[in-house]
């Protein structure tokens, strides 16, 4: 039986988007598990222990998370604004799993007359697209902490704008720097650049801007001022429960996974291994799980910042910063006559 | 190619089934038990005052005319860096230039306290 190349153009990334999403939801699924058991020992806690503390046992303890979220009151608010309060989990959700679209997870495989890419859409401007991508996700955010009609979830929703616009400038200007060594938007081809030497080696500055604006991006310690628990109860998540709670919560989780999968396919080398050794998805997999654990590592040990440093330190700091690196790449790129 | 883009909307597709499949579960499941007590603003037990939806602080506004201002010049950027080495030094020079110019207005920001919190 031959298919319609039509259908195959339908069906083929229709598969490769179910594998994609169900594989990101269950990484969500166990991140949760590893977060608390990681933030527990750098704790001195024992950590989740009612499922199973050690043994396969476990490794059921999000399931038994899920299960008590299907089963939760799913209400809302009477004053809410029932659009805004409804779609805004969704779109949170929704945004952090488009972003994987363009992110190259293996080099191609051959099978027969048939290459299989090991990726969503192979567009020329991937790296646009992933800025555009992670700008949408503001609306979620915003969306949220408006249509819920509570003070708490309006000034969370209104602090992660500002705090997010702020450092996006930052992050866009750290990757140009990479730009101009690969000469190209398309994720696919950066990647195979790097075979060899990876970005991060020529560009540290730039991914060291990337990786303070992508805590920033994902509103993480020390940059969690929109949830900050002290002061806003949840932040924007205040009035929700049941699923769209766990919406927000996989917003959180898989935004985390997609900035890491950026920031190892742009400056080290998606699935390439080092030295070229054995590449596919497994050495992305483990530079991902690098960055998650910095993440939970960071979150575990520093403290977080007052408001006014965080945009005093994005806007007075970072920027000039990434602008200087931005500049000095270009001369010495000049200067070597590249 | 616009057919490059295909994929992207099927995804989309599938996104957008997961986020409503999700949105029409948690309806369904669950108790359903509303109270007048339960469906007001929380705040912190006390008696909701007012409503949320009002003025908020000009800060805020003041940071997104900021970020739509940088982020617009940014974005000039990435064809730059994309024709970086085919440009050379006429390149770094145009650049140079501006962001001279970005700078200029950068500083009057600054000394402005457009950056000041508070």
């Amino acid at each position: 039986m031959t298919l319609d190349p039509w259908m195959i153009a339908i069906i083929e990334p229709l598969v490769k988007s179910l594998v994609v999403i169900i594989a990101l939801l269950t990484l969500f699924a166990y991140l949760t598990l590893m977060e608390r058991i990681v933030i527990a020992k750098i704790q001195s806690r024992i950590g989740p222990n009612r499922v199973g503390r050690v043994g396969p046992l476990a490794l059921l303890q999000p399931i038994a998370d899920a299960v008590k979220m299907i089963m939760k009151e799913d209400f809302i608010p009477a004053q809410a604004d029932k659009l805004a309060y409804i779609l805004a989990p969704a779109i949170a959700v929704g945004t952090a799993l488009l972003a994987w679209a363009v992110i190259p997870l293996n080099p191609p495989v051959t099978i027969g007359d048939y290459t299989i890419h090991f990726q969503i859409a192979d567009i020329n401007v991937a790296v646009l697209y992933l800025l555009a991508i992670g700008s949408l996700s503001v609306y979620g955010i915003v969306l949220g902490g408006w249509g819920s009609n509570n003070k708490y979830s309006l000034l969370g929703g209104l602090r992660s704008t500002a705090q997010m616009v702020s450092y996006e400038i930052s992050l866009g200007l750290s990757l140009v720097g990479v730009l101009m060594i690969s000469q190209t938007l398309s994720l696919t081809k950066i990647v195979e650049q790097q075979s060899g030497w990876w970005f991060v080696i020529f560009q540290p500055v730039a991914f060291i801007i990337y990786f303070i604006c992508m805590l920033a991006e994902t509103n993480r310690l020390p940059f969690d001022l929109p949830e900050a628990e002290t002061e806003l109860v949840a932040g924007y998540q205040t009035e929700y429960s049941s699923l769209k709670f766990a919406l927000f919560y996989m917003a959180e989780y898989i935004h985390m996974l997609t900035v890491s999968a950026i920031a190892a396919t742009m400056f080290l080398g998606g699935y390439q291994g080092p030295f070229g050794i054995l590449p596919g998805v497994h050495w992305l997999f483990i530079k991902i799980m690098f960055f998650i654990f910095l993440f939970m590592w960071i979150r575990g040990t520093l403290p977080r910042f007052r408001y006014d440093q965080l945009m005093r330190f994005g806007w007075k700091f970072l920027l000039p910063l990434s602008l200087a690196n931005v500049f000095v790449t270009a001369v010495v790129l000049v200067w070597l006559g590249k | 190619m616009p057919i490059d883009f295909l994929p992207i909307l099927v995804m989309i597709a599938v996104v957008a089934a997961f986020a409503a499949i999700a949105l029409i579960l948690s309806g369904l499941t669950g108790p359903r038990r509303p109270t007048r007590a339960k469906l007001e603003p929380y705040e912190s037990g006390m008696p909701p005052f007012g409503s949320a939806m009002r003025r908020v602080s000009i800060k805020y506004f003041l940071t997104a005319v900021l970020f739509i201002l940088f982020d617009i010049e940014i974005i000039f950027f990435y064809p730059w860096a994309v024709l970086f080495r085919q440009l050379g030094l006429f390149g770094l020079i145009e650049m140079g230039i501006f962001i001279l110019i970005l700078l200029v207005g950068y500083v009057y920001i600054w000394r402005k306290g457009g950056f000041d919190w508070d």
